[in-house]
């Protein structure tokens, strides 16, 4: 097992780095830069700016002064647009929010989704179950870029209960709106991959088998059809968590919330290649990360599994 | 920190309060009664370029620099200048020496005096090849000596042209004589830098904890995303006379949401995204407000070898021209009160009158029939259709308006112009290298004089992306910036353009926001928008 789990960090590193370098060049290779502006800037204060930060060097050298930065001192350099802040300052400001909304979201998501899931496939076929399926399509037909500005009219403008945006450190008033926003659709896709499995395993042989035995059903519920039922959701929650925490943009633009992923966006239509960079190492690394915790999870879910 | 400065601080702290709860009564002007809470909640669309004055180059996060720095010169809410570090300034005949004297009682935050080297050390800084700034061009613009060959390395930028008399002294030599050039330091490129303080912290040294000002506001904090909270500045020389607390500025991207979170009472100040206009103006008619901006909108033709054939021929631009109807673009689509634009320069530029080209008092009808005419003169008809590509950059209301004009444009002259719509930067490129045959186009002006626009369609301006030359308007252009009688040049030159056509003015950008009634102060007149928090204030509701 500390061997796959070696093994499996190990290949990451060649991964980012293949990561990295499509990125590099697709940002590169999109037109104009970060100093193309609607005010073209005189060739000698254009070539000033460029040998600043290096972008007068061939790409292969740029490319290597970035890896050998952020190899040796983990600098991962400076914006572009935001002078006063380098790519580190922006994902240590910006990564804790999401991390603090994403996780929350996620809990939230993951327990109401699975309680959802397995309560209609319990009563499979009653007026719970359709109420459940009824809410899940409609949770999910219902984007979070609609959702959001609909619960600031709401609770905002109308009740004034919330407000409207922003962080403020993370205080709870500002937390609710970001949570729920993100975390419906979520739910609704959790609560119908463990509806589905949940049936799936409640039809399988072992649990008639476990039934023919007059077992409780509490036990074969908990005992025996929970674990497998549980395996397509974890598959599912190791990408999303990720998405989860690495911030929406849609959150971080409808509610100001300063998180790291409107900068994702940002970043690549203002041809901010350090951020950008930055940004999807981040993401790519997280990914990498959280596969390898939900392989380690189904291991433990399911003993016919041996790395 | 010794017994005895402490003693002083807590005494000054103390006065600092009295004299706060004294003012925060009525105000002493006009005797509204005063809010307690002077806090001014403003609206951004997106982070602060920068901090750094000498650095920052987006608008918004130059009016955050202009409250937190002070340069030799304000202006009042016309627009007209009035004195800020500097008292007063003089020039020699030859317009080329300018003189300022500092006021002595300017200080920066860290309690250090304001003297003339510390402008001496911006404005070299801001040539630096070394600090590499943005705005080093504007140093230029200001003709300041040795400006240009300092930027491109071939000078050390000791040789600027400016130097400190003594601490209350500046003298500022220039390389052509510029009458408007004390207009030029109210730009934030121009305020001053605290020497010690950037020695010191490097590039770290905008960050709040370590940040000094000699403005009339200080950074307290700044959360990239989300917001920037800016205090008063004990230390300002004219403190007693400010009345706001505290700025804080929201980063909201999506424009719908930041109007309904200023209809929710969140915010003081919000611009408004396009199209909702009327309504507001309908249910809220003491907020929302309409006014002139220095910008212009237009679309400008590739008159360069890469262009259409068709668009060297005049009669077909000033034809294209005509048939724009500027009233149903700025009354059906843009809804914001902007003015229609018959000239280059807009209106609401100080000290000159741009002169109508003859069309402004034509007829729609009138126009429509002579854009005819000139086409069928051009050759382009039902036989022979006039075809070309007009681009724009992905906006909803850039959108609109190539729309309209091509609608009308089908409808009155039978001409096909088809649409593209590209991302920002891909379209600044592609219309930065002429491959384009119609685009779309604007500026603002940098600073409030018809040169700043009229100078983009000379024949080296780096942001004549049409390639239009005319020796004549370059000359014109040229001579205005050191003779006397300029606005008579600038006349003249706008002529030329209504001749020649080389752009097509749509109109001339309003500021549409929403204010709330109990921000006073705000300076509606002001068309560079240059806003000053130290005049602003709130009054109890």
């Amino acid at each position: 097992m500390l061997n796959y789990i070696l093994r499996r960090l190990l290949t990451a590193i060649p991964t980012l780095l293949v990561l990295v370098i499509i990125c590099f060049l697709m940002m590169h290779a999109a037109p104009g830069g970060p100093f193309t502006s609607e005010r073209p800037l005189p060739p000698e204060v254009l070539a000033n700016i460029e040998a600043k930060y290096g972008l007068d060097k061939p790409l292969y050298a740029q490319l290597w002064d970035y890896l050998v930065g952020v190899v040796t001192r983990f600098d991962f350099g400076p914006s572009f647009i935001y002078k006063d802040r380098s790519v580190n300052d922006i994902i240590a400001q910006g990564f804790p929010v999401t991390l603090t909304y994403g996780t929350i979201s996620f809990v939230l998501a993951t327990i109401v989704g699975v309680a959802m899931g397995v309560f209609a496939a319990l009563r499979h076929n009653t007026w719970v179950d359709y109420l459940a399926v009824g809410a899940t399509f409609s949770a999910q037909a219902l984007p979070n870029f609609v959702m959001a500005p609909i619960l600031v009219i709401i609770f905002t403008w109308q009740l004034g209960w919330l407000p409207g945006g922003g962080w403020n450190g993370g205080q709870w008033q500002y937390v609710v709106m970001p949570v729920i926003a993100l975390s419906t659709s979520y739910m609704a896709s959790i609560a119908r991959i463990q509806r589905t499995a949940m049936l799936e395993v409640l039809h399988s042989n072992f649990v008639r088998t476990a039934r023919a035995k007059g077992l409780p059903s509490s036990t074969i519920i908990w005992r025996h059809a929970m674990k497998p039922a549980l395996m397509p959701v974890v598959s599912y929650l190791g990408p999303s968590f990720v998405a989860m925490i690495t911030g929406s943009v849609v959150i971080d633009l409808y509610f100001s919330t300063g998180g790291v992923g409107l900068h994702y966006v940002n970043a690549a239509l203002n041809r901010d290649y350090a951020v950008m960079l930055g940004v999807t190492i981040l993401y790519g690394a997280l990914t990498i990360l959280f596969n390898l915790v939900a392989d380690i999870v189904y291991a433990w879910l399911d003993p016919k599994i041996r790395y | 920190m010794t017994y005895m400065t402490r003693t002083l601080l807590a005494a000054m702290m103390a006065s600092t309060i009295v004299a706060g709860t004294a003012t925060a009564a009525t105000h002493p002007e006009t005797g509204e009664a005063l809010a307690a809470d002077q806090t001014f909640t403003n609206w951004t669309l997106d982070n602060p370029s920068s901090f750094d004055p000498q650095v920052v180059e987006d608008s918004d996060g130059a009016a955050m620099v202009r409250n937190m720095f002070e340069g030799l010169m304000n202006q009042d809410a016309d627009g007209n200048l009035v004195p800020g570090v500097a008292l007063d300034y003089s020039v020699n005949d030859d317009k080329n020496v300018y003189t300022f004297t500092l006021r002595p009682e300017a200080q920066w935050s860290n309690g250090d005096p304001v003297v003339a080297s510390d402008f001496v050390y911006a404005w070299q800084r801001a040539v630096d090849p070394e600090l590499a700034s943005p705005y080093a061009w504007f140093m230029e613009l200001m003709s300041i000596e040795n400006a240009s060959a300092i930027i491109a390395g071939e000078m050390p930028k000791e040789e600027l042209g400016v130097k400190a008399i003594d601490d209350h002294t500046l003298e500022v030599t220039l390389s052509a004589s510029l009458p408007y050039f004390a207009t030029m330091t109210t730009h934030s490129t121009t305020f001053p830098a605290p020497q010690k303080v950037i020695e010191e912290f490097g590039a770290e040294w905008t960050k709040p904890e370590n940040i000094v000002v000699n403005g009339a506001f200080i950074l307290e904090d700044y959360t990239p995303g989300e917001r920037i909270v800016q205090v008063r500045n004990p230390e300002y020389w004219d403190n007693e006379n400010t009345i706001l607390d505290k700025i804080e500025t929201l980063v909201v991207t999506d424009q719908n949401q930041a109007l309904t979170r200023y209809l929710a009472g969140e915010f003081d100040r919000i611009e408004l995204p396009a199209g909702t206009y009327p309504k507001m103006k309908a249910e809220h008619p003491d907020e929302a407000v309409s006014v002139p901006w220095l910008c212009n909108y237009y679309y400008t033709f590739n008159v360069s070898d890469s262009g259409p054939e068709a668009f060297k021929d005049v009669r077909v631009r000033q034809a294209l021209s005509l048939a724009v109807d500027r009233k149903v673009i700025t009354e059906n689509v843009m809804q914001g009160g902007q003015p229609e634009a018959y000239s280059f320069t807009p209106a609401a530029v100080a000290g000159f009158e741009p002169p109508k080209s003859a069309m402004a008092d034509m007829t729609q009808a009138e126009r429509d029939a002579k854009a005819k005419e000139l086409l069928a003169e051009a050759g382009y008809g039902a036989d022979n259709p006039l075809t070309f590509d007009m681009i724009y950059n992905t906006s909803e209301n850039h959108k609109k308006v190539a729309v309209v004009l091509s609608q009308m444009w089908k409808q009155k002259l039978g001409v096909q112009a088809s649409l593209a719509n590209m991302e920002w930067k891909t379209f600044l490129d592609t219309r930065g290298r002429q491959d384009f045959a119609l685009a779309r186009g604007a500026w603002c002006g940098d600073y409030n004089e018809a040169s700043t626009f009229l100078d983009l369609l000379t024949t080296p301006s780096g942001y004549n992306d049409g390639k239009y030359s005319n020796t004549e308007y370059d000359e014109l252009i040229q001579s205005a910036k050191t003779a006397e009688n300029a606005p008579e040049l600038y006349t003249q030159a706008e002529a030329i353009l209504a001749e020649e056509m080389p752009v097509i003015p749509i109109y001339h950008y309003a500021g549409v926001m929403m204010i709330d009634t109990d921000l006073k102060g705000w300076p509606y007149q002001n068309v560079e928008r240059n806003w000053y928090g130290k005049n602003l204030y709130k009054v109890a509701e």
